[in-house]
């Protein structure tokens, strides 16, 4: 093979190399942005945003898999997505459903509620009838180590939000957890209602996670849904109000 | 005719007997420009090397690129005026194919290189030890028994204006950074405030994977792994803002794997960290986090067992309790 040949057939390999790492990344670039983002509008200068959290989920590949389901504001529709919109320097009060049982924290240090407005959240929870175990209680910690009730956390570090999302009661939920998803209060689960207010920050793109290690099967629990957009982390995009 | 391998092709047409002085040549050269290179270097750039002199290890590092820089300096010079006068003076003439002139050694050359080399080591050697003994370990994680400390008073009870030394745990997990103070009650926070001229001891672990703590500012760097203690040292010397990262790939969110650090005067320090150990005391953390420890084991958790184990059937996202490497939905 004369030297010109040679240089030719490096030059050819060097570029399908270059091709399918870039075909790869748009792949995946393009699976990432196929994620809807549910866009919140602001109304009397609040906002209201809903969340869920399953044990399972409704997608052919991965069923097993815990997540975080968005709602639509206007459809009401949960979307499985965790890409989310609000006004900047605004009040968001958000609603999360926990349907998933307990599971205790790794560093049980956010059990404590922090960011919040007021540093509280209000919780009550619910058996699989859809009848409420007592009152709403307003909490600024949920010791996920003593009485295992914390199911997963929405966390937002780089604004210093930190809260616990209440599981359904331990004893109410065995066997008893929902297995329809996404849930919904008559779906024959057990689960909490959680809500909690904060202000939004300026405009900018925030991830947020899941703190407990809930990815089973993945190592420290923290592969899986815990680093797949879509489950249990996302973005809360933050625009102009 | 002359063979080219005789002696007189030496320095090409030019007769051996006036061949000119290259290295009192190039010496001529060399030495005005090392000598501005390195007044360039300290008075200039030193001032504006990172990482900046906001705490005594950040100002041992600047100090050290500095001295380093000037000690590279007339070398990288030297090589380069060698480089570039080897190529003007003893290129070869147009037309002039003759082999260079044998070389059968030259002792003054080799005495020269052997000892400049040797002493340019050597004096690496020495100075890189000090500036490692002296800032006790130069900010960098000493492992879990550290040879060089930092001088201060261990305390169990911090107290402003004593030279008490600060301990601070840190400790990574993905993908967040918590600080525990042991002589406030063990109380924790998610912001890594600290005292200006106080000598701070940080012990760093980790409870999941390898993480590094890397507060760049204060010129501290130390990797967290899990079950290891792995301790540096640093005083702050100015207040302001800071900002801490991670240094070790760990996942998803490595890259927003931050937290900011405050650097305040020590009786507002005092009252910040008393203030929150207040709080989580009034609200249950206290009593909700593990003794302080060195390090933990995030599978051993003993509150759990007492009741709710028993409770056979309940299915947490993981299962309930995972273990270190692998949990499993049961």
């Amino acid at each position: 093979m004369s030297v010109t040949a040679r240089a030719a057939a490096l030059i050819v390999a060097f570029l399908c190399v270059v091709g399918a790492g870039v075909f790869v990344a748009v792949y995946y670039i393009g699976a990432a942005s196929q994620l809807p983002t549910v866009n919140y509008t602001a109304s009397g200068g609040q906002v209201s945003v809903a969340l869920q959290e399953d044990p399972g989920n409704n997608s052919a590949t991965r069923p097993s898999w815990v997540t975080y389901y968005t709602q639509d504001p206007t459809t009401k529709q949960w979307l499985h997505t965790t890409l989310f919109t609000v006004p900047a320097h605004t009040r968001v009060n958000m609603t999360i459903y926990g349907y998933d049982g307990c599971t205790p924290l790794r560093n049980n240090y956010f059990s404590q509620v922090q960011g919040t407005i007021g540093n509280t959240v209000t919780v009550q929870q619910f058996n699989k009838n859809n009848r409420p175990l007592g009152l709403p209680l307003t909490e600024s910690l949920i010791n996920s180590w003593a009485h295992c009730s914390v199911g997963h956390t929405f966390a937002i570090p780089n604004i210093g939000l930190y809260v616990p999302v209440a599981s359904p009661n331990a004893y109410n939920s065995v066997n008893n957890l929902c297995g329809t998803f996404p849930c919904t209060p008559t779906s024959g689960g057990a689960y909490s209602l959680e809500t909690f207010s904060f202000m939004s920050p300026g405009p900018g793109s925030y991830r947020w996670q899941c703190l407990i290690p809930c990815g089973g099967g993945f190592l420290n629990g923290n592969g899986g849904p815990m680093q797949t957009l879509g489950w249990m982390t996302g973005f809360m995009n933050v625009v102009s109000a | 005719m002359s063979s080219p391998e005789t002696p007189a092709a030496a320095g090409g047409n030019t007769p051996p007997g006036r061949e000119p002085a290259h290295g009192w040549r190039l010496f001529a050269i060399w030495l005005p420009l090392s000598v501005a290179a390195c007044l360039v270097i300290w008075f200039v750039w030193y001032p504006h090397l990172p990482p900046g002199r906001f705490s005594t290890s950040a100002a041992h590092q600047q100090f050290d690129i500095a001295v380093l820089a000037v000690s590279a300096a007339p070398v990288i010079i030297g090589v380069v005026l060698y480089f570039i006068y080897a190529i003007v003076v003893w290129r070869a003439k147009p037309g002039d194919d003759r082999d260079g002139e044998p070389i059968f050694g030259n002792v003054k050359v080799q005495a020269t290189w052997i000892i400049g080399t040797s002493a340019i080591v050597l004096w690496l050697f020495v100075f890189g030890t000090v500036e490692l003994i002296v800032p006790a370990g130069a900010g960098a994680g000493e492992g879990p028994s550290p040879i060089w400390k930092q001088s201060g008073n261990q305390t169990a009870a911090w107290t402003p204006g004593a030279n008490d030394i600060l301990q601070v745990q840190v400790i990574g997990q993905q993908w967040t950074w918590t600080y525990r103070y042991p002589q406030f009650g063990g109380m924790a926070s998610t912001v890594l405030d600290l005292p200006v001229d106080t000598p701070i001891t940080f012990h760093v672990t980790s409870l999941d994977v390898i993480h590094s703590f890397w507060a760049y500012l204060l010129g501290v760097k130390a990797d967290a792994n899990p079950a290891v203690d792995n301790v540096a040292f640093t005083t702050a010397r100015q207040t302001g803002s800071f900002i801490v990262r991670c240094n070790e790939l760990c996942g998803i969110w490595h890259a927003a794997m931050t937290s900011d650090g405050n650097v305040m005067s020590q009786t507002a320090f005092k009252a910040w960290a008393t203030a929150v150990q207040a709080r989580e005391k009034a609200n249950g953390t206290l009593s909700a986090l593990p003794r302080y420890s060195l390090t933990y084991d995030p599978t051993v958790i003993p509150q759990l067992g007492k009741d709710l184990v028993q409770v056979a059937g309940i299915t947490g996202a993981a299962g309930y309790f995972y273990g270190p490497a692998n949990p499993v939905t049961p």
